[in-house]
Formats: structure tokens, sequence, C-alpha cells
């Protein structure tokens, strides 16, 4: 990946975070919103590749841990996404993605990467919650990045194949 | 031989050839390649995976560790130069359609709003008008917001640009104003509903507000009928199920239903100002194990639909946008 693709992928990731910082909350169901970020990192793990998502899992997760108005410990979101982005990664085949593949990997991520977060926290006594609460925002955070699947997973992922079409095989 | 050994490893038994050793070996060793390769393309090297996990952990552990001088703390300001004017700039865009859907409200909605605001508004002067412990409690709010006005504080009007997902399980927003604005951490904010947090950390444009829902946020209350004394948690909701925990350090004083809860203050107003309306009562628990009683607070303010919001300041404050005065005047 040269310079300009990765700054390229850096400010996909940038924008999703500003999405679901500034507007979503907006239309935000119990204060959970959709994961773009993990959208983001999802979609470079289904076309690229657990090596390069995990990379930008790091990176995204560090941005979603510093940038206002976060207050938690950094480096939780970070472990999450690297996580997966390994997941991700590891869905891929030598074939393209079918659609239920697809919202299948981006359950999974989605499941996956929240429930890292909320035990990192546990371990750390960030924010003393009730088990039953945050099995509810999880779940609710699954059927948002589910829902938003079809709206951002296509976008990405053809932006990530038209931006390096030789090391895409999916 | 050798290209069709390479194309059907694994129907290849080793040792199945006319008996040579050397053969033998040859499509084990095929098959130990293609397997490898195929692992190749999938899975990360391991170093990697070592390096990023433990890349995560010892930022965790740094973060963590340290606490308020964490070394993380100047990368989170930064960060926050760079994304706080973006996030500004993308809470401007979408503001003008958050409003769409009132424009549709029917005049049967807008009835039914009028219809239930004077039956509310018919109920509180009923409220003030019948019981004496209430015109005193509205006494003690005078004393107490004049209290604070003597003080010598002003307030600087900000917006609320972003807020956390729930998905980080803490309370926290971003608002509009800044150290440019004569912000520092530790400075209370409110809006015209009560109490909504406290100034955890500021850029030049915006600062984050830890929400006193934060299962975080602890704050000194008063109940505002006994002037008794207590600490304030939050349970980390949102919305209208949000609740906050009063602990009453007396345990022979039983707070009665809908008693206000104001804020007790620290000294020199930092992070909390006196006399800040915070929530009322719904219900008390006691239980003998426990020396403190427990009161139910709903907060005054609505979470999820924070929007125009004013940060305490020192009366005099150099800012960047109009002050408002204690005295209600804009400077």
């Amino acid at each position: 990946m040269n310079p300009a693709r990765a700054a390229l992928t850096v400010a996909a990731v940038a924008v999703a975070l500003v999405l679901q910082v500034s507007v979503f909350p907006h239309v935000a169901w119990e204060g959970v919103v959709p994961n773009l970020v993990l959208l983001v990192v999802v979609a470079t793990g289904l076309v690229r590749g657990a090596q390069p998502a995990m990379l930008l899992g790091f990176v995204a997760g560090v941005l979603l841990d510093l940038a206002p108005p976060a207050d938690h410990v950094a480096g939780r979101w970070a472990l999450a996404l690297v996580v997966v982005g390994y997941v991700a990664g590891r869905v891929r085949q030598d074939v393209r993605p079918t659609v239920g593949s697809v919202v299948a990997t981006v359950a999974a991520s989605s499941f996956v990467g929240t429930s890292v977060f909320a035990l990192t926290g546990i371990v750390l006594r960030d924010p003393a919650l009730g088990v039953g609460e945050v099995l509810q925002v999880i779940a609710i955070g699954v059927l948002w990045d589910v829902v938003l699947t079809p709206f951002v997973l296509p976008v990405v992922m053809g932006a990530f194949r038209r931006l390096e079409p030789a090391r895409a095989t999916a | 031989m050798a290209v069709q050994l390479f194309e059907r490893p694994t129907r290849q038994q080793p040792g199945t050839g006319p008996g040579q050793p050397g053969r033998g070996n040859r499509p084990r060793e095929r098959r130990w390649r293609v397997t490898e390769r195929l692992e190749e393309r999938g899975r990360p090297s391991r170093s990697l995976v070592v390096a990023l996990v433990l890349a995560c952990l010892s930022l965790i552990t740094l973060d963590s560790a340290t606490g308020e001088d964490s070394p993380v703390e100047p990368v989170r300001r930064v960060v926050g130069e760079v994304f706080g004017p973006v996030e500004v700039g993308a809470a401007a865009v979408v503001r003008p359609f958050v409003a769409v859907p009132d424009w549709f409200r029917t005049h049967g909605d807008l009835r039914g709003d009028i219809g239930e605001l004077e039956a509310e508004n018919a109920r509180l002067r009923a409220e003030v008008n019948s019981a004496d412990y209430d015109r005193n409690r509205l006494a003690e709010y005078d004393g107490l917001t004049a209290a604070a006005g003597d003080l010598g504080y002003s307030l600087v009007p900000a917006r609320v640009v972003g807020l956390g997902p729930a998905q980080s399980f803490s309370s926290t927003v971003t608002i509009d104003a800044g150290s440019q604005s004569g912000l520092r951490p530790d400075m209370t904010v409110l809006n015209n509903d009560g109490l909504v947090g406290r100034v955890v950390r500021v850029t030049r444009t915006t600062a984050t507000v830890l929400l006193i829902v934060d299962p975080d946020s602890v704050v000194g209350g008063r109940v505002g009928s006994s002037m008794e004394l207590g600490s304030v948690r939050g349970r980390g909701q949102l919305g209208s199920t949000g609740r906050l925990d009063l602990e009453l350090i007396d345990e022979s004083d039983v707070p009665r239903q809908d008693d206000a809860v104001v804020t007790w203050g620290s000294e020199g107003g930092a992070p909390y100002v006196s006399g800040v309306p915070i929530g009322r009562v719904t219900a008390v628990y006691s239980s003998l194990r426990e020396t403190a009683q427990r009161a139910v607070i709903e907060p005054y303010v609505d979470f999820a639909a924070l929007d125009v919001v004013g940060v305490v300041v020192p009366s005099g404050t150099a800012s960047d946008r109009a002050v408002i005065e204690a005295d209600g005047s804009v400077r």
C-alpha cells in the first residue's frame, strides 16, 4: 500500500468517525449509534485480508480513543478493532464475498468488537456497569451495524478495489 | 510428475510409490508448502499480531496507570485540536436537517402539546401555592441562586457538537467552546433545566464535558427541603430512563418524593458551583447493611436532547464570544 492510498484509507476512517460522533447521535437509539469506523475496518478485512485490516484497526481504534468526546482509557478501541480486523480478514476467501457472508461478517465483527471493548472496561473497572446493560448495548449495536451494511460496505469495498485492484482478490 | 503432485497433493499417499525413498518424501514436502501458501493469504504474520496487541496493551497500561498526568493527554489534545473544528463544522451542517421532522407536525399534535403544557402549568401553580414547604423551598432556591450570583460567575454559551456513542459506555459530549472562549478543565456546565456536567479537557476551540449521568461522575448534592448533604452518582444511561443515585451522609434523614436536589458546591466553584438544580427525588431505598440512605434522582436535564449549554466562568473572563453576566446582561 503506497502512502497516498494509506492516507485515503485513514481519511475514510476520519470521515466515519466524525459522522459517528456529530451526525448519527441525532438518530441514536438508547444512545447507541452505528459504528461506522468498525464497518470501514471490516470492509478492509474483506477486500485485503487480515494484515492490512489489523493495521487499519489499530490506527482507527487509537483515533476513536483519542478524538473528542472520548474520555475512556486510550487503547481500548484500538485493541477491539485489531481483533475485528483479524476476524474480518480471516473470513476472506479467494472468491468474491456474497451478501450473506458480508452481513454475517459485519454482525460477528460488531459483536466481537463491542464485547472486547466492554471486557477491557470490566477488567480495568473503567465504568462499573451491569452485564444486562452491556448486553443490551451490544445487541443494539449489532442491529445498527447490520442495518447500515447495505449502504456502507458496497461503497467502501468498491473504493478499496478501485484503489488497488491488483492486490484485492476478493 | 512433479506438476501432477503439486496439483493434487492431498490425494497422494506418501510411500505408495514403487518404494524409492526419494519419491516417497517429495509429495509430503509439496503438500506442506501448498498449505503454508494458503495459510499466508488469510493469516497475518505472527509478529504483526503480537506487535499490535502489545502496542494496544501498553497504551492501555500507560494511560490507566498514570491517571491525570498521563503522557497520552497531550496526544489527546492534539487529536482534539484537529477533530474539534471538523465536528463543529459537521454539526453546523446537520443542524438545519435535524429540525425537519418538526415541520411535519400536525395542528392536532401542536394542540395536544398546548393542552399538556397548560395542564402541567396548572399542576405546578397548584403545587407552588398549596404547601408551605414548597414556598420555603422556593425561598431557598432564591437564596442559593442569589449566592451563586454574589460569587460573581458568568456563563459562556456553547452548543453540543458531538456525543460519545453508548458503545463506549461513557457519557461525554463535545461542545463548541474552548480555551479561546475562556474555558478551563473543571468548570461547571449547565443548561436552562439544570446541571449538565463538568469540563474535563479543553482544546482551543472545543471542550469535552463529562455528563453527570456518566458512571464515573460524582457530584456533591444537597436536598433542597432539608439541606441534607450527599453524593450524586450517574448510572450511565441517557434518555428518559436515565437516573442518578443520591447517597445521603446522614442515615436518619429520609428525603421525600419530589424533593429537589441541588449542587452542594465545591471550594472555589471547581468543578461544581453551588445551588444548581440537579433533579428530583423519585424513590428512596434504605438497607440495614448500608449505613446510608439511597435515593433515586430523576435529572431535570434531558441528556438525549442536549443542545445549548452554558459554562460557568469567573466574572470578567476574556472570551471570543458574548458572555452572559450574573445579572442577566450580555457582555
